[in-house]
């Protein structure tokens, strides 16, 4: 730990199922608001799931020219509204000198999802021959991350993370790993996610995993997970620099572990989620009885929830937190997802209020957690873990403290 | 009712492609689980009857025992399948 830098959370934008904003996403996830309903996109008729965590009444009018239209996919268009949310909050003033040693990392799992089912939708059944100039540009998984950049003027070290669903775990522990090294002083980080579209949710349907009737995680009856979409940004500053620069932290970014389950494509293990879950909790020198709240990956498949409990329970023996998941209520936004749930860690580190995991009728034995059911709970909480476990076995686990 | 001979012939050679065995050697009773086909095999094996059928299967991968499709020996396929091509009516 010596000689690392510390690392603070100074700004946070998000928009996603539930608000266009921070403060209005984290009333949501006070009240258990549910933001999951019928999807509405072209085809929606032909699939049989049909509900999602949708972004409702997005107008891009206003918010953007028509440049940046023509050349924003949905994707980075959330991941542009989150990001200037987060920069206006964190005060940001950067000199030259500085906006060298600033950078952006952004995850992603579908990158310009939207625009490739456009463009095939184009070339394929409307059997036109030519797509829109820019459609390489739109879909391209850096784009938001660029856009972020060329937007803010961050020079320093700036890419895109894709591990499906871990993608914005992995974008923030990266970023978080480039403060505490002393490679950049100041990034951008989170996650962007669009794919809720026709090609997006059939794909997903094939692998008989979603639910047709809502997200209920460790619920006994629950059946599968539902999409979501949106973004989550935040301002991961150095801590010296944050202080002496007067900013309000929200939270400390204390511990981040990635580990490999190196078994299967899709069956998550749950020694690779302990093993992840004990890496960040070592890196910030928290033991079991110091974590009050894990937000947990909780996608509300029968074989995810399962397996989480069992590395939750392995790892915190008698000591159990307080678990939810958030998905219950904005749906799984797959690259953005780790993104949009550090705000409820944030919620619980800052306000002492634990985010409730929706839709629970009936406890599963194979899930022995308390998942704070259906309505939010008041806990004073020192440190938080945020789980992201995806496809592939890749694993993500971040460590919050309160500021 | 049982399945029809074609069928059950046709359901048997898609469950031996993804078992990796001949089709001579599936019964109606050999027990799906013995043919060491995972979780994404099995998606496999449901698409490969929806686009050899012509049928939509209704499967959750979540709650395998919820749905029509009876997943437990050829048989119990076949007779899922042969139901969905006769319809709701049969």
């Amino acid at each position: 730990m010596t000689g690392r830098r510390r690392v603070a959370i100074t700004g946070a934008g998000t928009i996603n199922a539930l608000a266009d904003s921070v403060p209005g996403t984290l009333a949501a996830l006070t009240d258990g608001r549910v933001g999951i309903g019928p999807l509405e996109f072209v085809d929606v008729e032909r699939l049989s799931i049909r509900i999602g965590g949708q972004v409702r009444g997005w107008a891009t009018e206003g918010r953007f020219t028509r440049a940046q239209i023509a050349l924003y996919d949905r994707a980075t268009q959330f991941a542009m509204s989150a990001s200037a949310q987060a920069v206006a909050q964190a005060g940001l003033t950067l000199t030259d000198v500085e906006t060298l040693r600033a950078g952006v990392i952004m995850g992603s799992a579908g990158g310009g999802y939207t625009t490739i089912d456009d463009a095939y939708r184009t070339v394929y059944p409307q059997g036109k021959n030519r797509v829109h100039p820019f459609t390489i540009p739109r879909l391209m998984h850096n784009a938001a991350a660029a856009h972020m950049a060329m937007a803010h003027g961050f020079k320093g070290p700036s890419f895109t993370v894709s591990t499906a669903c871990a993608s914005s775990n992995h974008a923030m522990g990266l970023a978080f790993q480039m403060i505490q090294s002393g490679a950049a002083e100041v990034m951008l980080t989170g996650g962007s996610e669009a794919t809720l579209c026709f090609g997006g949710i059939k794909a997903w349907e094939a692998l008989r995993v979603l639910s047709p009737d809502g997200c209920r995680p460790f619920c006994a009856t629950r059946n599968g997970l539902v999409q979501g979409e949106g973004a989550a940004v935040f301002v991961f500053e150095d801590w010296d620099r944050a202080r002496l620069r007067g900013a309000d932290i929200l939270a400390e970014v204390a511990g981040f572990s990635m580990t490999s389950d190196a078994a299967d494509i899709v069956v998550p293990d749950a020694d690779g989620a302990l093993r992840a879950m004990q890496g960040a909790m070592t890196q910030a020198g928290l033991s079991p009885a110091d974590v009050g709240y894990i937000n947990a990956h909780g996608t509300g498949t029968a074989i995810n929830d399962r397996t989480e409990a069992r590395a939750i329970t392995t790892q915190f023996g008698a000591q159990l937190p307080l678990v939810s998941s958030t998905k219950s209520m904005h749906g799984h936004l797959l690259g953005a997802t780790g993104a949009v749930e550090a705000l409820a860690c944030i919620l619980a580190l800052r306000d002492g209020i634990i985010a409730p995991t929706m839709g629970h009728r009936e406890a599963d034995p194979d899930c022995p957690v308390d998942c704070v059911p259906n309505e939010a709970r008041r806990a004073q909480v020192g440190a938080a873990l945020s789980n992201a476990f995806a496809f592939g076995g890749m694993n993500a686990c971040l460590a919050f403290k309160r500021a | 009712m049982g399945a029809n001979p074609e069928t059950t012939q046709r359901v048997i050679a898609i469950l031996a492609a993804q078992a990796l065995c001949d089709p001579a050697d599936l019964t109606p009773q050999t027990r799906i689980e013995t043919l060491g086909i995972d979780s994404m095999g099995l998606a496999e094996i449901l698409f490969a009857i929806e686009e050899d059928f012509d049928v939509a299967v209704p499967f959750n991968a979540n709650t395998p025992d919820a749905g029509g499709m009876d997943l437990t020996t050829v048989e119990t396929v076949c007779d899922a399948v042969q139901r969905l091509l006769d319809g709701p009516q049969a």
